[in-house]
């Protein structure tokens, strides 16, 4: 039987030139590193930068101290409790609110065309510029509701901004519970109410947590909503009522770096540190929580 | 399924730190040319926490001393909400009279917010705030917007405001420019055509002109087209634009052919990456340089200005408003406007006397029935 030596077919497309083409895997991966490299490495200059600038402004007296037009005597005792008062409510609104909507979608809602347009509006929501928020929240809360420039007023604009994080976040948190849990529980004639509670939200709540957290992150760090709103700059003192005014960590940053005294610049390096801080805490919490989650499943 | 939650997590990490990172760019960026001035300009070395501290008190006093209030006992007992909204560029002043007010008034609760002076009085006018800060008077649609709403307002100047004109310090021929100059080189018209300074006089170099100014939503934009352009926001657009003064003034201090203008307290405080170009306002040759003295007298036009606040007539009536506003007004105040902290000029004595005297007989509206003027002086108010 003669033997066929025809080269395969495609035989001539192919290059054998095997040390140029191991040359453009290195190149690939030398970019990739360097990629990496001026990402950190920017970032790393920009976090020195500022605790450099800003550690040595960071004593008791920041703490304790309104603002002041005396950098010395300027503190940030009331855009931390502004923070602390706004995500507080921000969280109690978007989290049941996020939470119940993701379980509708997820275990409930019919499967026809009014779900995925849904589905689909939810995740563009989480993509809208924060300004939008702040528009939509000086119209309803600030001037229909009346809540005025309260503390309120922004935790419901905050909670709107991040509650399709919160959504996004639970429903992928519910997708990866796995199907055989469910199973098991109806197979043992649990209702789907029993189902979800006893088995489902458990097994996602980490997974839960974690979303919610890092969109309380999210809201942390923004300005422009509150701006919009009609936040307020000089506030010495702090809201005792969830209607009280009340200015929070960004905008009394974004405030003193536009002073023109320099001593202010670093004042606000101080408070960048702060707000840092806060939300590495809040992420390292987030991951904590996920390896749990991933330790449990696994084991 | 882990991977999958593992992408959407990074993701949304991703968009917390962003926001963080944005907020450190604003600072490492606006600060770390700053950093040399606070030695040599400021010349306390007011740049680390230990050197201000030690500094703080001192400073305060040595631009002359506020006396004590002749009401202490009676601020003490006032309780009550003072809600102010304005201007940011009349917000230093008010905050830092809020400041020293709440020092013998504790439970008076101020705050003040910056929603630029339209913004302001669009809330004003709506009744939502009790004192308006403005770095112009009330234009006439205001007016209307508030009387229609019933709204009385007491009109209160409390300050001057200067606009430095900057170059850079290795520039040795544009030390002084007339009024003329500076509308060639600023008027909507000289967009990509006036591109050079021998342009705006033969005698200067043939060298590119590098231009810097406040962006379009400020007052301080609004007032320079006006007094130099002869109108309200008609300005080319060829230029550096950027809300936050401290940009640009990096920019005048990073380029020999670089032509800016501001607020005069950014310049006072950056005096030495900078240098004053002197204005000569009717082309006669008196080129003066903006200075307490010149803005306070009126000499330095037409780039000085008055700063107001606008008190609602119902709550003039309430105590706190009232006291503050008086103390505002009075010598418990006024010697610390021009401060360094606070960074501006006063009025005379006898203009706050009069204006203070109007407000306690509750005269209301305005003496500025146009609108902004320029070069407006407050002789009327006297």
């Amino acid at each position: 039987m003669a033997v066929d030596v025809r080269p395969l077919p495609g035989a001539d497309l192919f290059d054998q030139r095997l040390s140029y083409r191991k040359k453009q895997g290195n190149i690939l991966m030398v970019m990739g590193v360097a990629s990496i490299l001026i990402g950190l490495g920017v970032l790393a200059i920009l976090v020195v930068d500022i605790l450099i600038r800003g550690l040595p402004w960071i004593d008791a007296q920041f703490f304790t101290s309104f603002d002041s037009r005396f950098a010395a005597n300027a503190g940030v005792k009331a855009a931390v409790a502004g923070t602390a008062y706004m995500m507080f409510f921000t969280i109690l609104v978007a989290l049941p609110l996020g939470v119940m909507a993701a379980l509708y979608l997820e275990e409930y809602a019919p499967d026809h065309w009014i779900t995925s347009f849904i589905q689909i509006n939810i995740s563009n929501l989480a993509g809208v510029p924060s300004i939008v928020y702040g528009l939509l929240g000086l119209t309803v809360f600030v001037r229909f509701l009346e809540l005025g420039r309260s503390v309120l007023a922004g935790s419901f604009t905050m909670a709107l901004l991040v509650l399709p994080i919160i959504v996004v976040a639970t429903q992928e948190a519910l997708r990866a519970v796995p199907s055989g849990v469910r199973d098991a529980s109806y197979g043992v004639g649990a209702t789907k109410w029993q189902t979800i509670w006893h088995h489902v939200l458990p097994h996602a709540l980490p997974g839960i947590l974690t979303g919610n957290i890092l969109a309380a992150s999210r809201a942390i760090g923004e300005t422009a909503p509150l701006i919009t709103i009609g936040a307020l700059t000089f506030v010495p003192f702090v809201p005792n009522s969830p209607l009280d005014r009340f200015t929070v960590l960004p905008i009394q940053i974004f405030n003193w770096t536009s002073k023109p005294q320099t001593e202010f610049h670093a004042l606000a390096a101080a408070a960048i540190v702060i707000l840092l801080a806060v939300l590495l805490l809040m992420n390292s919490l987030a991951i904590v929580l996920r390896n749990r989650a991933v330790r449990r499943r696994a084991g | 399924m882990f991977q999958f939650t593992r992408l959407g997590r990074a993701k949304q990490l991703g968009i917390g730190l962003t926001v963080v990172l944005a907020a450190t760019l604003t600072v490492a960026c606006g600060g770390s040319t700053a950093t040399p001035a606070s030695t040599s300009a400021a010349g306390t070395g007011t740049g680390t926490p230990a050197a201000a501290k030690a500094t703080a008190t001192p400073a305060a006093a040595a631009a002359g001393k506020p006396v004590e209030p002749a009401n202490k006992a009676d601020l003490a007992k006032l309780k009550g909400d003072i809600i102010i909204d304005g201007s940011s560029t009349v917000y230093p002043v008010t905050a830092a009279a809020a400041e020293e007010f709440r020092k013998h008034a504790k439970d008076v609760r101020i705050s003040v917010g910056v929603s630029g002076t339209g913004g302001g009085f669009k809330k004003f006018c709506a009744g939502e705030t009790a004192i308006q800060d403005a770095s112009r008077p009330i234009d006439p649609a205001e007016v209307a917007a508030c009387q229609a709403k019933g709204i009385e307002y007491i009109e209160v100047p409390v300050a001057f405001d200067g606009l430095a004109v900057v170059i850079n310090p290795k520039n040795t021929w544009a030390a002084c420019m007339t009024k003329a100059e500076l509308k060639k080189l600023w008027e909507p018209e000289a967009q990509g055509k006036i591109t050079r300074w021998n342009q705006i006089r033969p005698s200067f170099p043939d060298q590119p002109i590098k231009l810097y100014g406040p962006g379009t939503d400020s007052g301080t934009f609004d007032y320079f087209t006006q007094a130099i352009n002869g109108k309200e926001k008609a300005s080319r657009g060829d230029f550096q634009a950027s809300e936050d003064d401290n940009v640009l003034v990096q920019g005048v201090s990073g380029d020999t052919n670089a032509l800016g203008y501001f607020g005069l307290a950014y310049y006072t405080e950056n005096k030495a990456k900078l240098q004053l170009a002197k204005v000569d306002d009717k082309g006669d040759g008196k080129c003066i340089e903006p200075s307490i003295e010149t803005v306070k007298n009126g000499s330095y036009q037409p780039l000085s200005r008055p700063i107001f606040i606008y008190v609602k007539k119902s709550e003039a009536a309430n105590p706190a408003v009232k006291a503050f506003v008086e103390f505002y007004l009075s010598k418990s105040f006024t010697p610390l406007v021009q401060t360094r902290e606070v960074g501006y000029i006063a009025l005379e004595d006898k203009t706050y006397t009069a204006i203070a005297k109007r407000f306690a007989t509750g005269t209301v509206g305005t003496l500025f029935p146009k609108g902004a003027e320029v070069g407006a002086t407050l002789d009327r108010y006297n």
